[in-house]
């Protein structure tokens, strides 16, 4: 009889746990549960397991769990992928969703961080939500090992209906080809609020995956919609990232990765980044005239905070709107990096003001200091205000004062 | 054989004997007042040393053998030599050679590289171990395997029972990393360099004999000397006296979790916007990756605003060295030294001091130096709702930790405990601590990843804070959060076996532990 093994166990592994089991004909079930939480959780964890077998109706079965403090939701998960190893069930063995994680976001918010999450790795999760990034990327696709997808689409799972992310926008990035519309059967249903599509090259690409989630919201009588960022990362996604960025209304954001379209040229991606410039500029100008928010690549270097802060001023100089975060420790910079600084909005307040003085008394030609005001200084001011204002960086009727 | 018991003034049921000896039941905070007088170690003479002041003995053996090692007898060691100590344990490999029996090992502290002391507990050599136990040892002593009960102190408690004479050493064997044929020592110099060995000082005092063990004998005198010469007995000098990469962690590092980061930015917000850190604020904290997050993110405000702390008591770090040499701080007083930074700055810097814990932690003596202190940042293995706090046990019922100063600690003005909330699904906020070690009347602040719980006595505090836009919530709140997310977990079970006592920084007895009832 063969076995089915789900998880991770070894001396660094936290917050997780193997399991080994094996289905049997006759002998009822035994569990040989080694837990490092054993005399606390112990006889909970047994009784769990027994639960999750029984809801896949299988009554004789020989079980080991190698326990290093998973919570529960993700024993379940870790049973149900060994169980689904060795059966072809469709059913699902689901943990409530918690009334805090059913929430929509907006197609505008801000998403000037997300902070990408291993979709197979439950330790990382767990916290997530306590570091205010905008969004948090629970990872099926390049974080997750090939022969490690099916179970971390059901980790992946767990977590979106268990992990409380605390408002942050509830994103997934899934796979490539089949493996994809698999995922998003799973996932859709767990109130995700974007999914990401990597290596996105086409228009088409974004509509089959949208036509895709919208017959399951259907199906499933889903009514938060599911926002969409393609991730363009090669050479031909650039070529078409305007027709990409207007694919569907649900596109509310495209993002390029650097590390895959460098190697589509051939080329070493650099800290100052002019192989890519054109590509970014390309993005930052398909994606403003599809009126989406253009976002960058992430910055892979956890330990250079300073270079991080660089890269946030210069991203933003481009037009960006955001970035991806690969550690919490990235989030405060680019969170401040994006959010117009105080002397940003002090100056757009001026300039605001001094345009409806002028106004006001009639005047055709505005200045501003030995600067000249004109209609589109006014008009970037005004975003500077009002995202200042979305911010919670000043009160909404601070331009009457 | 049945012990009488008794509920003591913190409602835990606790023996009136612990290795047949009486035992006072803890009365509350600050109500137990012995009267007497100190306790003190026989009168010696001149005419029993050598004029000469050269008490060198070839070996530790000869030593101990003249210092007449016998059954049943109490021998002190101090722990200044952390992981790296290579003596305590030759101690009783000589005893056990010697065919000695039943001793009884007080340190100030173990750590894992004494667990080879487990087979000597086991043939009868040492009958018990009064002192913090740590790995290993703790796991020992919970499973019931040690012969008498462990008795465990705070570094201040340990200097109250030797000055009471609760505990009356009969043989001390202090390691010193430098020191001269008088017995004078310190603990900078040397190849095993400690920095200071201030937990050997009342040892020194009040123990019946006294050996010093150096690797690093020079000449008269031994300067500045934190053991005088006057209390010694012998002098033995031997190749290594320890491991130095064991003694000083080369370098400590703040913690690279961004949860625990997460704390510590929290905790020095809430310091900050309590008004508790202020130019001249006194600061203690310890050596883990978030109190060194905590004490950077303490420089950096310090620095913003033009402050200075007055002093700094260590245990100290390069974080805290750094303070000091950037002009943040006026003092280290320094009960240890953590990393090689802090071991030179010992060394080099007249503004970081040896301070004897005498004057620091303890209880029995016209005041302290805890009482005195602004900030004092420490950690729990749990907290319950009445904020009492455990440091000694796990959640599992095992013995895993020693106390430290963390009992003395507890008298300082505000009492902050940064925790996780829940580590590796053990909650730390429980209904009720598993072993109480401090009373939660004299701990202010519990400060989590998830949110800020203020002592409901620390009623200035908690107004202080008010609008600050901090996480504030509650101790039970907290709970309940863990409870949600981990579930509720199961007590231990425990036989009736008193495995170890817990004592208070006056002497008496806090609480006990039980041997834990194993599955069959």
């Amino acid at each position: 009889m063969k076995n089915a093994f789900a998880g991770n166990t070894g001396p660094k592994v936290r917050s997780d746990c193997g399991v080994t089991l094996e289905i049997k004909h006759k002998g009822g079930i035994t569990i040989d549960l080694k837990s490092k939480v054993g005399t606390l959780y112990g006889e909970s964890i047994s009784a769990l397991c027994r639960e999750v077998l029984a809801h896949f109706m299988i009554r004789d079965a020989e079980l080991l769990v190698e326990d290093s403090g998973a919570l529960p939701f993700v024993i379940m998960a870790r049973l149900e992928a060994a169980i689904k190893k060795l059966t072809d069930s469709d059913r699902e063995y689901l943990p409530v969703m918690l009334k805090t994680n059913i929430y929509s976001t907006e197609a505008d918010r801000t998403r000037f961080s997300r902070l990408y999450l291993p979709g197979n790795n439950p330790a990382l999760m767990i916290n997530a939500g306590l570091h205010s990034a905008d969004g948090i990327i629970l990872d099926l696709e390049d974080s997750v090992a090939p022969e490690k997808k099916d179970e971390a689409r059901l980790l992946v799972r767990n977590a979106l209906r268990q992990i409380d992310f605390r408002g942050a926008e509830r994103m997934v990035r899934i796979n490539q080809g089949k493996t994809g519309l698999e995922d998003l059967k799973v996932l859709i249903p767990n109130n995700v609020n974007l999914v990401l599509i990597p290596k996105c090259d086409t228009a088409e690409q974004v509509q089959e995956l949208d036509s895709e989630i919208n017959k399951i919201r259907t199906e499933r009588k889903l009514k938060n919609r599911t926002f969409l960022m393609p991730v363009v990362e090669s050479a031909y996604g650039v070529e078409n990232a305007f027709s990409i960025a207007g694919a569907s209304e649900n596109v509310v954001a495209m993002a390029i990765g650097l590390e895959d379209f460098t190697a589509d040229l051939g080329v070493q991606r650099t800290l100052e980044g002019s192989e890519s410039f054109y590509a970014r500029t390309r993005i930052v100008n398909a994606a403003k005239a599809a009126r989406i928010q253009p976002i960058d690549s992430v910055f892979s270097d956890v330990a250079d905070i300073e270079g991080l802060t660089h890269n946030v001023a210069r991203s933003k100089a481009l037009g960006f709107e955001g970035m991806g975060c690969i550690h919490p420790r990235q989030i405060r910079v680019i969170n401040k990096g994006f959010a117009p600084s105080a002397e940003e909005t002090e100056k757009a307040l001026k300039i605001v003001l001094a345009w409806e003085d002028a106004k006001n008394r009639g005047l055709g030609v505005v200045a501003l200091g030995t600067k000249m005001i004109d209609a589109p200084v006014v008009a970037r001011a005004m975003k500077t205000i009002n995202l200042a204002v979305k911010l919670g960086m000043i009160p909404a009727d601070r331009k009457k004062e | 054989m049945q012990v009488k018991s008794t509920v003591n003034a913190a409602g835990r049921k606790v023996p009136l004997l612990i290795n047949g000896e009486k035992v006072v039941p803890f009365r509350g905070v600050g109500k137990h007042k012995p009267t007497g007088r100190k306790y003190a170690p026989p009168i010696p003479s001149c005419t029993d040393y050598p004029p000469d002041g050269n008490k060198v003995l070839a070996s530790l053996g000869e030593a101990l053998r003249k210092c007449g090692l016998r059954d049943g007898m109490t021998i002190s060691t101090h722990h200044h030599l952390r992981d790296g100590d290579l003596i305590a344990n030759r101690v009783f490999e000589i005893a056990r050679e010697m065919g000695v029996k039943d001793l009884v090992w007080f340190p100030s502290a173990s750590f894992p590289c004494n667990e080879p002391l487990i087979k000597y507990l086991e043939d009868g050599t040492i009958n018990r171990i009064e002192g913090s136990m740590n790995g290993p040892l703790g796991r020992f002593v919970s499973e019931g395997r040690m012969k008498g009960t462990a008795v465990l102190r705070s570094h201040g408690g340990r200097v109250q029972a030797i000055q009471d004479g609760e505990v009356k050493i009969d043989l001390a064997v202090l390691v010193a990393p430098s020191a001269d044929s008088f017995g004078n020592a310190r603990g900078t110099g040397g190849k095993s360099a400690c920095g200071v060995i201030g937990y050997a000082k009342p040892d020194s005092m009040y123990a019946t004999k006294v050996i010093i063990v150096t690797d690093n004998l020079v000449d008269i005198p031994c300067y500045p000397m934190e053991i005088e010469g006057n209390y010694v007995d012998y002098v033995v000098v031997v190749d290594k006296i320890g491991i130095p990469e064991k003694i000083v962690s080369g370098t400590t590092e703040i913690t690279k979790s961004p949860d625990r980061l997460l704390i510590a930015e929290l905790t020095a917000s809430f310091l900050e916007l309590s008004g508790i850190l202020t130019d001249g604020v006194r600061i203690q904290a310890g050596a883990g990756g978030t109190s060194l997050a905590i004490g950077v993110f303490i420089h950096e405000i310090l620095k913003n605003k033009g402050w200075r702390s007055a002093f700094g008591f260590g245990g100290s770090t390069k974080y805290m060295v750094r303070m000091l040499e950037e002009g943040q701080m006026g003092y280290i007083l320094d009960a240890q030294a953590f990393d090689l930074d802090a071991v030179r700055s010992v060394e080099e810097n007249p503004l970081h001091v040896p301070y004897p814990v005498f004057n620091a932690y303890n209880y029995h003596s016209k005041g302290n130096l805890t009482s005195m202190m602004d900030i004092m940042i420490l950690g729990a293995t749990e907290v319950d709702l009445n904020f009492n706090g455990n440091v000694v046990s796990h959640s599992d019922g095992y013995l895993l930790h020693g106390i430290g100063g963390w009992q003395n600690c507890l008298h300082a003005r505000n009492v902050i405990l940064p925790l996780p909330l829940f580590r590796d699904r053990i909650p730390v906020i429980v209904d009720s601590v598993t072993t109480l070690c401090g009373p939660g009347e004299l701990i202010d602040v519990v400060i989590t990843e998830r949110g800020i719980a203020i002592n409901p006595l620390r009623k200035d505090l908690i107004r202080r804070v008010k609008g600050s836009g901090l996480p504030l919530t509650t101790i039970g709140e907290l709970k309940e959060e863990a409870e949600n997310i981990c579930g509720k977990p199961s007590k231990p079970e425990f036989e009736d076996r008193v495995v170890a006592a817990v004592k208070w920084v006056d002497g008496t007895v806090i609480d006990v532990v039980r041997q834990i009832k194993t599955k069959k």
